[in-house]
Formats: C-alpha cells, structure tokens, sequence
C-alpha cells in the first residue's frame, strides 16, 4: 500500500535533511502508528505520501502509483484514495455536520443522489447519527473530530492518514476516536497515525514506526511508544 | 462537474467580499464605458467622411475685378482657366459661382444670423470656381497649379478646414483611449487583489478541496468565474452608461450639426454594435487575470 525506498528530502531553507534515507513499507489492511519528536520528520513523512512534496532522492509508492514520476494533473486521483484527518478538525464552520461531509463529495463531483445516500450511512458508521443539522461549534471536540473522520472516509478511502488526531481531545475521548480509527481499519482500509500520545500507543500494541532526525529508528510490529523514555 | 455547486460558490464569493466587487465593477464599468465611447468616436468619424467623401471641393476664387466685371465668365482670363479646369484629368466637376449665387449661399448658410447677413454686401463676396475632384484625397494638384495663374486671387482647400475638425475627433478618442487605459490598469489590479483577497478568505474550503481530491477545476473555477461575473456586470453598466450618455447629452449637444448634416449622430445601432467588443474585452481581461493570479499567487 505505501512503500518508500531510500527516501530523503531536503528543504531549499535547512541544511539538514527532513528525512534521510528512509525505507518503510505498509500493506494493505495494517494500523501503523508513526512517532518521533516534533521535527522528526513525521509530517514530512505525511506530505510525501500526499504527493504535497517530492522526496530529493529516493522513490515512494501509494496504492500502486510512483508519486516520484507521477504528473500533476493526476494527483488529484490520488488524493482521492486517501483520506485525511487532523489535530485542528479542519472542518467549515459555515456548513452543517452534513454539509461538511457531502462537501468532500461534492468537490470531486460526485452526483447527487449518491451524496444523498453515503452521507447518513458514514455519519452513523462515526457515531454521529441525529446531528447531521448540527453546526461545528455546536459539536464537542471529539465530535468535531468524528465529522472530520466521516469526511475522511465518506469516498472509502484506501488508506487513512491521521495527523495527531487525538492531540486536542481528553484521554477518554481520546480513546473512543481510536474505537472509531480501529473500526475503519477493520473494513480493510489501511491506517496510518502520527502521534505523541503514550497511552494510546502503548494501549493498542500495534505496529510502531519510530523517526529521530529524519532517520527510521525503530519498527516494532507491535511496540509501545517508548521503553525507559 | 457540478454547475450547481460551482454557481453556489461563485455567489457566496462575489458576497462575501461586496466591497470589492463593487469597486472591481465601478472600475471596469468606467474603463469600458470610455473604451466604448472612443470606438463610438471612431464610427462617428467614419460616417461623417463619408458624409464629406463626395463633397469636398477645392475653390479657386477670383479676383476682385473679374468678379466685378465677368458675372458669366465669357471673358479671359475667366473663360481660360475654366477651360484649363475643365481639361485638367485630376478635375470631376467644375462649376461658375458668381458674385450674386456666392451672395445667395452665404445667405443660405447664415439665415440665422441675420445682422450679419444684413452686413454683407454681394461686392464684398469673390465669384469663384467650386472644383470637385476625382481623387478627393490629392487636392494639391489643384492647389498647386493653379495658385498665382492670372485671375486668380487664392485657391482653399476645403479638406483642410475638414482636416482640422477629424483632428479634433480624433484627439478626443485618442483621450478617451487614454483614460481607458489607465482606469484599465487600476481595474486590472482590483480583479487581481480580489481574487487573491477570495482564494484568501476560502483558503480552508480550498485546502480541503486539494486534500480530498478536487481537480484544478474545482478549487479555481469559481474563482475565476467570479472575475469574470464581475467583469461582465461592469460591462453591462458600461453599456448602460453609454446610452445614458447619448440620450441625456449627446444627442442635445450634437442636435443642431447633425439636422445640418455637418456630423453623423451616434446612433443606438452603434452603441449595439460596440456592446459586444466590449463585453467580449471585459470577459478576457478578467478571465486572463484572474487565470494569472491564481497560476502566480495561489498554490494548486
């Protein structure tokens, strides 16, 4: 599903690279937690995947496109095989909880009476049946999130990429997202979560892929976030 | 593509930054309205000398005593330089004017000024040869060759004075062009500002736009669609304005030339005529503007 082979990216404003030589490989169906310190190179990591950057050396590969040789116009295609979710929600505080998710569908044109349809069906897989009128502000943050997880996954993504999303939320509704990110990685889609949160990590015992200076320096199939640290 | 969901956008767009939009329109609206109304100059000239193509004439005025003494023009040095014009290949046309029939034009022309007609005597007016040529543009030939000649006093060149009143027109579009142009820039630089100012204020829809899959399209269609409804609205007011103008104003001040078919009016067939350049200019400049903005300013 991602493959990165040798990997390093450095930006034209730092002398030190991001990432340097980096080769990770996720398949299809795994959970993967991605730790490290800020400025370890996790959201450059991130970015490569979503073809925001090109790595300087090195090759990557997401659900079988060569992002390294892949033209412009088709990235959008890409995009729309992986969803995204955030610390910070990012969800439209002049849309409703509905608006919000059909808008993602909207954007990429998908008809109507199909919006019509998947909408309630992934506002109901997240929990958040009976608030489709709601607006933002009127939600809670672990709500919020979950309108920002059904947005991610309302194309039916092949892949979830989950930047902190649990970094502004309490551990209890902390815990209920990861119910819900699990829950996604069931149906088959591929789940990849940056984060800096211990509990969660060492509560789940799932694949850990630690970065340090932008070099990979652990990958424990099912690790804890961190022993002695 | 969702129309639907593209028009939606546009609207909320051109809403949520009214103040602009109305400068962008008021901007756009003036700069096109004096673009329009130099083209309009520009056709008003054309029919005007069209008016004039088949008229000008050059005069030969005689001198003082054979206008006195020859009112049929049966003696020389009269009878031979009418002969002469009349062989002359650059000649169409020759006509006799006497004392008295010059008399009776100058009366014709100044019936509203009477005092002055009551001013002039017939003695006071030169007889003279109204020469129409084949080549309306070389009056020289004639200017030249027969300036001097025995009997004659001067030779005017109608087209000179004509000359001089198309130089007129023309220096005011020229100036209108002018105008357009600098309201042109100023106009160019508010579509710019605005659609930076509306990729600005929708950055987040557009950042989730690029994140879930939009194409290119998607994110900046709308806009460059709102530049471009913009650009239109201004138009339309242009052309507006341009009917305003010539209802309320021009067709007052230009009543009296043109019932004594000295000017051509400018008809609602022109300002048609016109309207679709300058919807046309309005949509490309937008379109071009807004499209470079994006491509320099806003990230895909």
């Amino acid at each position: 599903m991602i493959r990165l082979e040798q990997v390093s990216k450095v930006y034209k404003t730092s002398t030190r690279p991001a990432l340097e030589n980096v080769s990770v490989q996720v398949d299809k169906g795994e959970f993967v937690f991605l730790i490290g310190a800020s400025g370890s190179g996790k959201s450059t990591f991130l970015r490569l995947l979503l073809r925001e950057e090109v790595p300087s050396k090195g090759r990557v590969y997401v659900a079988n496109f060569d992002l390294t040789r892949m033209a412009r116009r088709r990235v959008p295609r890409l995009r729309q095989s992986i969803g995204c979710v955030f610390q910070d929600f990012r969800l439209l505080a002049n849309k409703t909880v509905a608006e919000n998710v059909a808008f993602a569908l909207e954007v990429i044109g998908k008809p109507r009476h199909t919006i019509r349809k998947v909408v309630p069906e992934v506002l109901e897989l997240v929990g958040l049946e009976g608030k489709a009128g709601r607006m933002p502000h009127e939600l809670s943050g672990g709500e919020q999130q979950r309108v920002a997880i059904a947005r991610a996954f309302v194309n039916r993504p092949l892949m979830l990429l989950a930047d902190e999303p649990t970094g502004n939320l309490d551990p209890d509704t902390s815990q209920d997202i990861m119910l819900l990110l699990e829950r996604i990685n069931r149906t088959g889609t591929t789940v990849l979560m940056a984060t800096h949160d211990h509990s969660i990590v060492d509560s789940m015992r799932r694949r850990v892929v630690e970065l340090d200076l932008g070099r990979v320096v652990r990958d424990d199939a099912r690790g804890v976030y961190g022993v002695g640290r | 593509m969702r129309a639907s969901f593209v028009f939606s956008e546009v609207v909320t767009g051109l809403r949520r930054n009214i103040t602009m939009t109305i400068a962008m329109i008021i901007t756009t609206a003036i700069s096109l309205a004096l673009l329009g109304g130099g083209l309009l100059v520009v056709r008003m000239i054309d029919k005007t000398k069209t008016l004039y193509q088949d008229k000008v004439e050059v005069s030969v005025f005689l001198t003082n005593d054979i206008s006195a003494s020859d009112s049929g023009c049966v003696n020389d040095p009269c009878k031979g330089l009418q002969a002469a014009l009349r062989a002359d290949p650059a000649v169409e046309e020759v006509a006799y004017e006497n004392r008295q029939a010059s008399f009776e034009r100058f009366k014709r022309i100044f019936e509203a000024q009477p005092e002055l007609v009551k001013l002039t005597r017939p003695e006071s007016l030169p007889a003279s040869f109204r020469v129409r040529l084949k080549d309306p543009d070389r009056p020289e030939v004639i200017t030249q060759a027969y300036s001097g000649k025995p009997g004659v006093d001067n030779v005017v060149d109608q087209s000179e004075f004509l000359d001089r009143f198309f130089n007129a027109l023309n220096g005011f579009r020229n100036m209108t062009f002018a105008i357009a142009l600098f309201m042109a820039v100023a106009a160019l630089l508010l579509i710019s500002n605005t659609v930076q100012l509306s990729a600005f204020t929708r950055r987040t829809e557009v950042g989730i736009m690029r994140l879930v899959g939009a194409t290119r399209w998607y994110t900046q269609l709308p806009f460059l669609l709102e530049a471009m409804v913009t650009g239109l609205i201004g138009a339309l007011l242009a052309i507006g304005l341009l009917v305003l103008l010539k209802m309320s104003f021009l067709d007052d001040v230009l009543a009296d030339p043109i019932k004594a078919n000295v000017v051509r009016s400018v008809d609602g067939i022109d300002i048609l005529l016109v309207s679709p350049w300058l919807m046309l200019v309005a949509l490309g400049i937008s379109a071009v503007t807004g499209y470079v903005t994006l491509r320099l300013y806003v990230r895909t």
